[in-house]
């Protein structure tokens, strides 16, 4: 067993504690030359430190949105995101961010582009240890001195999230990480997901279009959407739903089961 | 391989040309043989000349180009990177780009006389543009998502510049740079058409006046063999840049 999966582990001094968030009658609207759009209403709500929030919510109803304005990459037209009770104001140190794409940077390696995760503090060589541990942790040791174009979308995405690992912060904010991935590695990283968060907790925020990760890795399931077919309407929280049971949940379960129907129906889809 | 490849062609240009002295398309007024030029060019080297237009057109261009390529990459660095700069300078700049850089010769030639310096700043200018048009371009061009991630995980100032944006647009320096080369050269000839006494522009209009045409295929062979001798040290250069940064 590595380090990183070892309570207490050789980097222990540099991991940051999990931090409480809360989103406060956060408002986000686009203007477009047919004027303005609202993408996010009114959304309040308290992640608890410590806690993996998964998120759902049809396609472009705002889930990037919020996501980006608890990293401070986005401000509020209203309302405020506060970690640790301090509001965001700008980029947030305390967050990482895996994104919906893969973003490496093209001229340099695997091994290179999850070593930009690093927190500041972390010294050389603890730096140097933890991205080869990274890397083994999500597969792609073998493939640490490749580029990025030269490795699959998938391979990608998951050096995208060793990356957001590296950095071992107090708020990660996962933007569909598992979604170019095969059934398979899927599931290893969603095992991984759980391992690494049981030994250093972290407050995750983690979205997803995929009912069944949701309920198979969150605490609670916040879905995101639009109250009425107002399209003038933005999205605000339809439902804050605490998965019962401990991680990871057994989706076969008779519970899980009518919680994944009623989520079904909440995106829209019926008869599943 | 490649070297033998590309000698095919101007290999067999030689032999057409050598062919014409023999067949008599054209005649030797109009395209001296190959053996005249050498001739020539053997006539100015013992008489100590040719050296002397070499060497002054190429230093006249390597300070030209260095000067007008530097402040090409501070501006473009400057605008591409601030709106404000963008914003406060972008309008003069362009202005000054679209007036044809031949149109300041007589301007140079009166604040700065029929010295180095006209033809210097003449060569400064032609090298300026290109380089600072395609640094400003692909500047506002790096990928937003890529900088954003960057400045996502912390990088701000001079590491977000020398680990996203410097290596997203070393490429398109060098071109930048190589097109600044060949104005720069396109310049020189221009300045020293104008108004000098030495250089292979004046060889030009010089043997022109005296009907020396092989002293202009001298000129016109040694133009060539130097601009593509710099553009390859330029080449060089690039290759080692990408490997460094890319
Ligand atoms: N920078 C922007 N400028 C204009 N509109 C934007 C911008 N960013 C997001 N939007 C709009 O906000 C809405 C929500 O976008 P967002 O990316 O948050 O959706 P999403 O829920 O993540 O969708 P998906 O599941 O497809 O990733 C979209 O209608 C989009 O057009
Ligand atoms: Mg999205």
């Amino acid at each position: 067993m590595t380090a990183l999966l070892t309570p207490g582990g050789t980097h222990a001094p540099h991991h940051n504690q999990a931090l409480g968030l809360r989103f406060s009658r956060l408002g986000r609207s686009f203007g477009s030359p047919e004027g303005k759009r609202i993408v996010l209403q009114d959304v309040s709500l308290d992640v608890r430190a410590g806690e993996i929030l998964a998120i759902l919510g049809t396609s472009g109803c705002g889930k990037s949105t919020l996501l980006r304005t608890a990293a401070g990459l986005d401000a509020p037209d209203s309302g405020q995101v506060l970690i640790d009770g301090d509001p965001v104001r700008g980029i947030d140190e305390r967050c990482a961010v895996a994104f919906q794409e893969p973003r490496l940077l093209p001229w340099h390696t695997l091994r290179a582009n999850v070593a930009i995760g690093l927190p500041r503090s972390a010294s050389a060589s603890t730096g140097k240890a933890k991205v080869l541990e990274l890397l083994e942790l999500v597969g792609l040791d073998p493939f640490a001195a490749l580029r990025p174009r030269e490795v699959s979308g998938g391979m990608a995405q998951r050096a995208s999230l060793a990356r957001a690992l590296a950095r071992d912060p107090g708020v990660l904010l996962l933007d569909e990480p598992f979604g170019a991935l095969d059934a398979l590695t899927r599931i290893r990283m969603q095992d991984l997901l759980l391992d690494i968060h049981r030994v250093r907790p972290t407050t995750v925020l983690l979205v997803t279009h995929d009912v069944d990760e949701a309920l198979l890795l969150a605490d609670r399931i916040l879905v995101l959407g639009r109250g009425s077919a107002d399209t003038q309407e933005g999205s605000s929280i339809l439902e804050l739903i605490a998965v019962p049971g401990v991680r990871p949940h057994d989706r076969n379960s008779a519970d899980l089961g009518a919680l994944r129907s009623t989520l079904l129906s909440m995106l829209g889809v019926t008869g599943r | 391989m490649r070297l033998l490849l590309s000698l095919v062609v101007p290999g067999l240009l030689l032999g057409a040309w050598q062919l014409n002295s023999v067949v008599g398309v054209f005649s030797p007024i109009q395209l001296p043989p190959p053996s005249a030029v050498l001739a020539a060019a053997t006539e100015l080297v013992e008489r100590g000349e040719l050296w002397l237009h070499v060497a002054i057109s190429t230093q006249r261009v390597l300070i030209g180009f260095t000067l007008g390529a530097a402040l090409g990459l501070a501006f473009g660095a400057l605008l591409g990177l601030s709106r404000l700069a963008d914003a406060l300078l972008m309008t003069t700049i362009g202005a000054l780009r679209a007036v044809p850089s031949l149109a300041w010769v007589p301007l140079l030639i009166l604040w700065m006389k029929i010295g180095e310096d006209s033809k210097v700043t003449l060569i400064v200018i032609g090298a300026f543009f290109p380089v600072f048009t395609t640094l400003f371009l692909a500047l506002r061009h790096v990928d937003r998502q890529l900088v954003e991630a960057g400045r996502a995980f912390g990088l701000r100032g001079v590491r977000l510049l020398t680990t996203v944006l410097l290596p997203a647009v070393v490429p398109a320096i060098f071109s930048g740079l190589r097109l600044g080369l060949a104005q720069a050269w396109l310049f020189l000839v221009a300045a020293e058409l104008i108004a000098s006494s030495l250089g292979l522009g004046f060889l030009l209009v010089d043997s022109s006046s005296n009907g020396r045409t092989d002293r202009i295929f001298l000129a016109i062979i040694l133009l060539a063999v130097l601009g593509k001798t710099t553009d390859a040290l330029l080449g060089v250069t690039e290759r080692w840049a990408v490997r460094r940064w890319t």
